[in-house]
């Protein structure tokens, strides 16, 4: 397995740079470094000069990706791409280009994306696998086929409908909960908690029971279920002791690849309840057009991304034995 | 069962602190730790976190909000008197311009103009002021600074300004002042008037020049890369600066180049506050800046609050500065024209507040409701909540509704002193130049664009529709029908009123585009309206824009871009027709006519004068303008220069933003000063009144939670009567098989 997990490191490498490249691309073909100066400079008198001098304390004022001025290797390594990846491999994110520290900020920020996204993946597997299960029990039934009716109409209503609607009805019209907001300590920090992971699970529900309901449907039409009946089992202990088991694979391919991106937060739900995570860091910073932040969270994105899919492979051997990592 | 009883404990703890939560006075859905129960807190949001807060660097107004509390400029804005008046802060009195010949002898205070070579102001300040608690100044038991020699072991445990143990402080001294002015031309600090003021301030140009080739030498001899965190630190008290001199502990004099009057205002805005040599050295040790412990991120000043947390991701904290002086609440000079109400604390020590809370809210509609329920102090109105805040009576004035009158509710309201206007390309061929049909295509087309309907729909009626670039409260803006602009407006019934369309055609026949056609080859005339606007609401603004070209039959191109594209397109004035803005820095008519002065054009010189505008004459009467002081005489120089402005047209004159702003009973001393950075100390709050407000309108409404639990299980019967029968229907299946097997 070790040999499989080095294989897949190296593999890693490349992507990275593919990935690093693509974004380093389609960031400046939007923007060119005199406008990430103008930007940071601000509109009111702002000369040519400020501009010059920004991009030169940055980093900004040596050709993109190719420096024709320069022979050999410095051609290459003399150049913004190189200045601004290299130091990324090292897990060295720099400064962002309002001179905070990015690894700080990322230290900083991922505790509160982890404080709503753990809650709310572990609350909505539950749900969603109770209400699938419940749905797969009664399949073919009123309930079920009323049951996949909710969920569409779940699944069709937008998030921001469930957190403007969830921020009303139960933070402003009821007083349950802030409406918004995030911090103190022990049982103060859920209340802040709370509304954010509730809406996270319901705006779930729809998907997440429909996609673990076919799952069980289709554990439920093969060959050891039957069996199972025969030698008569309740549909309770079928359900449990065999199908639960055996839809592990696929509950697992979607839930243990999310784990590491769990990291990155949620963009609209950190936004609306202010909650200073990873996820309202990013659309800051492509919003400031910062390109070292989204540079920095493109990156740790990638590689989180593939560390969920090795650990996915890695899983996949722990739930079934007939998979062998080779 | 083992787990049961675990759970079993576990769950009756839970329980019974939610019951005793559920039991307390403190609102649920209160956002505030239990432990700023009663105390003497004010909250309000920030929606945009500031990105700096050096105060050199520092340029924008939602950074002053922060900034403007901590750090003191000699001079400020007086909080109370209109028309805006200047106020010594830190200085014992406003400083009085001395001028020089170019022999360096003094001239009389009112010599000619032309004989002005520097003006020299002496700013003495006063002793005994003392800055925060603060680190840097902290000194062990030898006297030695304590954290200025700091070891990677000793930073090991640092990433915040609380966790260092000791602080101190010292005396504010000249010296202090001396040194943020030389900061403006570090080359690592981009200072945004470091351009202006090396036009000014003798020898500032040619002291960055200095700077930089000592920083240069310095990070090669460190081996420090532009891109590196830490920076070396560069000792400004080696280099002297000719037109910076500290006479003594308490007093400096700076030296600039002929007569400028303005710069007295630039002494009351924070890139003249003082900084301490000993903070720049302590922020610039190796490791602080990897862990945000910059001068950016904490400022330190001598000012009423001092910056205690600052979290930009969340909430940003100013508590009360121990060591401030204590200023008294100032008197009106004009106690008449001020609100009764205003002038209760007179005389009275501040600041009244100890603490201020600002949370992060980047959405509005929670930070409105979260206003509603009385969490926040102070709010604007964003579009969203404007019908349910305010209201318009027949007579056109704004009101507030019911529901926020019910609630103790005030509304303040201000016209900003900035202006809105689309801008016509000087360069252009077909709408730029100063030639009569230019300029009555121009006339004709700022009378076709209705800026009164565009408050009315866009703005919901906030704003002012402009008669000149001049503001309100600005010298040289004049009321009533003296200030209305000629060629755009007639004055009836003691109204200003725009001229009708058949005016603004009748110009374009004489123009030459009778019918909006070029009356020589036809062509109907396009006019290309360069813009930025990337959302949905900007269509609508888009199309109503169409809609009044469409009027005097002119079709209007709209060439939508992003904001770079547009940025550069300004830069080479490229553009034909364009929306801009202007906030003032200080309330002189020079901050705004220099936005029209000829060397100032953007195209050509890269300056704000985005119009690339240019008459001579207004040219040569701006330069007599901004070195005089305010007198009748400067009062006809100004008319003259709105005369010639307004004949030009180089500009839609557009609108002036009218500010609406709301805020609780509680909340007291607020008066809109728009000039003014450290209006924290003057404020004030009625605990009590905000305390049992909150808690009338924050009851919990549990029922519907019950209710929901409620049905949710009556909801289940039916699935376990189904549950049940089919189990049972299982079963018989299974044994009516059996029998038939059998």
């Amino acid at each position: 397995m070790m040999a499989y997990i080095i294989r897949r490191a190296l593999y890693a490498i490349p992507i990275l740079i593919g990935v690093n490249l693509i974004t380093f691309t389609l960031f400046f073909v939007v923007n060119s470094p005199d406008d990430m100066a103008r930007l940071h400079l601000g509109v009111k008198r702002v000369t040519p000069e400020a501009i010059d001098k920004w991009k030169q304390e940055r980093g900004y004022d040596k050709p993109l990706l190719y420096n024709s001025a320069a022979g050999g290797t410095a051609s290459v390594t003399e150049t913004v791409f190189y200045d601004k990846s290299v130091r990324l491999f090292m897990l060295d994110f720099g400064q962002a280009d309002d001179g905070r520290a990015i690894g700080q900020d990322i230290r900083e920020r991922m505790w509160p994306s982890l404080a709503i996204a753990v809650p709310a993946l572990l609350v909505g597997l539950l749900v969603n696998i109770t209400f699938a299960m419940l749905l797969a029990f009664f399949r073919a039934s009123y309930i079920d086929l009323w049951g996949v009716v909710v969920c569409v109409i779940m699944m069709s209503v937008s998030t921001l409908f469930y957190i403007i609607g969830g921020q009303y009805l139960i933070g402003k019209l009821m007083n349950l909960v802030p409406i918004s907001g995030y911090g103190g300590e022990g049982i103060n920090t859920v209340r802040f908690l709370l509304l954010p992971v509730v809406i996270g699970v319901i705006s779930g529900i729809g998907s997440g029971t429909r996609w673990y309901r076919t799952v069980f449907l289709e554990e439920m039409g093969k060959d050891y279920v039957r069996t199972a009946r025969a030698k008569g089992l309740s549909e309770l202990k079928v359900l449990f002791r065999h199908v639960l088991k055996n839809a592990m694979i696929p509950i697992l391919t979607g839930v243990v690849v999310v784990i590491p991106t769990l990291f990155m937060g949620s963009l609209l739900l950190e936004s609306f309840f202010g909650v200073p995570g990873l996820g309202s860091y990013t659309i800051d910073a492509i919003q400031n057009q910062d390109f070292a932040i989204v540079r920095a969270m493109v990156f740790l994105g990638s590689v989180l991304y593939i560390l969920g899919l090795l650990l996915t492979d890695i899983s996949y051997t722990l739930v079934d034995p007939r998979i062998r990592l080779s | 069962m083992i787990i049961w009883r675990h759970n079993r404990k576990a769950l009756i703890l839970a329980m019974t602190m939610l019951v005793l939560t559920a039991c307390s006075e403190r609102s649920w859905n209160n956002p505030y730790p239990a432990a700023d129960e009663g105390q003497n807190i004010l909250y309000q949001a920030f929606t945009e976190r500031p990105k700096h807060l050096d105060p050199v660097r520092s340029y924008s107004s939602n950074e002053y909000a922060f900034l403007g509390q901590i750090v003191e400029p000699p001079l400020h804005y007086h909080y109370l008197d209109r028309p805006y008046r200047l106020a010594a802060l830190t200085a014992k009195q406003v400083p009085e311009p001395r001028f020089y010949d170019r022999q360096d002898q003094l001239l009389s205070a009112d010599a000619r103009l032309e004989d002005i070579a520097y003006t020299v102001y002496e700013i003495g300040i006063q002793p005994g002021i003392r800055y925060q608690p603060h680190p840097a100044f902290a000194r062990d038991e030898q006297g030695e600074l304590r954290y200025h020699e700091l070891t990677e072991a000793e930073l090991a445990d640092k990433w915040r300004l609380a966790d260092f143990v000791h602080t101190g402080s010292r005396e504010l001294v000249a010296a202090d002042y001396v040194y943020q002015i030389k900061r403006l031309a570090h080359p690592r600090l981009d200072s945004p008037i470091f351009s202006i003021m090396s036009e000014y301030i003798v020898g500032l140009g040619d002291y960055a020049k200095q700077l930089k080739q000592a920083y240069d030498e310095l990070s090669q001899q460190q081996g420090i890369a532009g891109e590196d965190a830490d920076q070396p630190w560069l000792d400004l008290a080696k280099y002297p600066l000719e037109g910076v001199q500290l006479v003594d502990r308490y007093r400096y004099r700076i030296r600039i180049m002929g007569k400028y009057p303005q710069f007295l205002y630039w002494l009351a805005m924070p890139f003249f506050a003082a900084t301490p040599p000993e903070v720049d050295r302590f922020y610039s040790q190796p490791g602080m800046q990897d862990r945000n412990i910059s001068m950016d991120w904490y400022p330190v000043g001598t000012g009423a609050y001092m910056l205690t947390e600052n979290n930009p991701n969340r909430r940003m904290v100013l508590m009360r500065n121990p060591n401030f002086r204590g200023m008294p609440y100032p008197d009106a000079t004009h106690p008449e024209k001020v609100s009764p109400q205003l002038l209760v604390d007179a005389g009275k020590p501040m600041p009244f507040i100890d603490q201020v809370v600002y949370s992060l809210e980047k959405e509005t509609i929670p930070y409105w409701s979260k206003f509603l329920q009385g969490y926040y102090d102070l709010s604007g109105i964003s579009s969203d909540s404007f019908d349910q805040a305010v209201q318009f009576n027949v007579s056109g004035e704004v009101n507030l509704t019911d529901e926020m009158q019910d609630k103790g509710i005030r509304l303040l309201t201000e016209v900003q002193s900035s202006t809105m206007y689309m801008g016509f390309n000087m360069l252009d061929p077909v709408v730029g130049g100063t030639a009569e049909r230019e300029r009555l295509l121009r006339r004709a087309i700022s009378i076709a664009v209705d800026y009164e309907e565009f408050i009315r729909i866009f703005r919901n009626g906030r704003g002012l529709a402009a008669q000149s670039p001049l503001p309100p409260g600005i010298t040289g803006y004049q009321e009533g029908e003296q200030g209305i602009n000629p060629y755009i407006y007639d004055w009836v019934n003691g109204k200003p009123k725009r001229k009708g369309i058949d005016e603004a055609k009748r110009l374009l026949v004489q123009a030459g585009y009778p019918q909006g056609r070029d009356a020589k080859t036809g062509e109907p005339l396009v006019i290309h309206l360069d813009i930025a606007a990337g959302g949905p609401d900007d269509k609508s603004l888009l199309d109503w824009f169409r809609k009044q070209f469409e009027r005097i039959d002119l079709q209007l191109d709209i060439r939508n871009t992003d904001y770079n594209r547009f940025q550069e397109k300004m830069r080479k004035g490229n553009a034909q027709l364009f929306m801009w803005g202007w906030n003032a820095d200080y309330p002189d008519p020079e901050n705004f006519m220099f936005l029209l002065y000829g060397p100032n054009s953007r195209a050509k010189h890269a300056g704000e004068n985005a119009a690339n505008y240019s008459n001579p004459e207004f040219d040569a009467l701006f330069d007599q303008m901004k070195n005089m002081d305010n007198s009748p005489r400067r009062d006809a120089v100004i008319n003259k220069m709105l005369e010639i402005i307004r004949a030009d047209a180089p500009w839609l004159w557009g609108y002036h933003p009218k500010d609406y702003l709301l805020h609780h009973g509680w909340y007291g001393n607020l008066l809109p000063n728009l000039f003014a950075h450290n209006t924290l100390m003057y404020r004030r709050i009625d605990l009590d009144e905000r305390a049992q407000l909150r808690s009338d309108w924050n009851n919990p409404l549990v029922w519907p939670v019950v209710v929901l639990a409620l049905i949710l299980v009556v909801s289940l019967v039916p699935g376990v009567i189904a549950y049940r029968r089919k189990e049972r229907q299982a079963m018989r299946h299974t044994v009516d098989h059996a029998g038939a097997a059998s």
